[in-house]
């Protein structure tokens, strides 16, 4: 009986559910970039989606309603929103990119891989600093 | 002879796995066309933007990008509960709420586009 209990109550090793370890671990360029794939696929389809379809909606629905879109994404919070919105789709594009050209087995060597995960992150800085940029009045 | 029902497995999972990528490479043309339309098109009024919407191809277009875009974020959602979200229970309260508000966009994207 003692046995079974025993048996019963085995110990899980589990070295992934542990907060320290993860927020230690330092994952490599590939990680980072799937990773955060699924963060701004969550976030796409929690805020995204909804916020982009009122966007479509008033700027659509008549000239009034194009105004207080205007207003909407002139102001601070819907820039804001805007950038959030627009990093996203730009990581998950990029990096969408890259996992279809390994689908197709290009760039499946270790080296690569890394490399092209390395590109990805550069690519997504670039082009969401550009966005914000021109979000901000810039140019 | 006795037929084995198969209780387990995947055998939705190359379907999915094919729509995920071809609904993405339809978002991903999609974003493109809907991008150069903004940086080259004419300068953005209520009259140039309505009218690009007005016009039968871009409703056609953007019709396809939303059923696109439901099936897409239907399997990585589903994908991140199925990684995440051990309770049965849990989960499929989780994932009807998804197909919910998933079809109920695609509602509202039909709903804007039929006005326009």
């Amino acid at each position: 009986m003692a046995d079974i209990a025993a048996k019963k109550a085995r110990p899980q090793y589990r070295n992934i559910d542990s907060i320290p370890q993860i927020l230690s671990y330092r994952l490599p360029p590939a990680g980072i970039v799937s990773i955060l794939h699924r963060v701004s696929g969550a976030l796409l389809f929690l805020f995204g989606i909804p916020f982009v379809l009122w966007l479509l909606q008033q700027s659509l629905t008549s000239e009034i309603s194009f105004e207080s879109y205007r207003a909407a994404v002139g102001s601070v919070p819907g820039k804001l929103a805007l950038l959030a919105v627009g990093w996203a789709f730009i990581h998950h594009a990029v990096a969408g990119i890259r996992y279809l050209l390994l689908d197709r087995h290009v760039g499946i060597e270790k080296d690569a891989s890394r490399q092209s995960a390395t590109i990805v992150l550069g690519t997504t800085v670039v082009l969401t600093a550009i966005y914000a940029l021109k979000l901000f009045g810039a140019f | 002879m006795t037929t084995r029902r198969i209780v387990v497995g995947a055998h939705y999972g190359l379907r999915d796995w094919l729509a995920q990528r071809i609904t993405a490479v339809v978002l991903l043309v999609y974003a493109l066309v809907l991008a150069g339309a903004a940086l080259f098109g004419p300068e953005l009024s209520y009259g140039t933007w309505a009218g690009l919407f007005a016009s039968v191809w871009m409703k056609v277009a953007t019709l396809l990008a939303v059923i696109a875009l439901i099936w897409h974020a239907w399997v990585g959602v589903r994908d991140i509960f199925m990684d995440y979200i051990k309770p049965t229970g849990v989960r499929l309260v989780l994932q009807v709420a998804t197909v919910v508000a998933l079809v109920g966009y695609a509602l509202w994207a039909v709903i804007i586009l039929w006005r326009v």
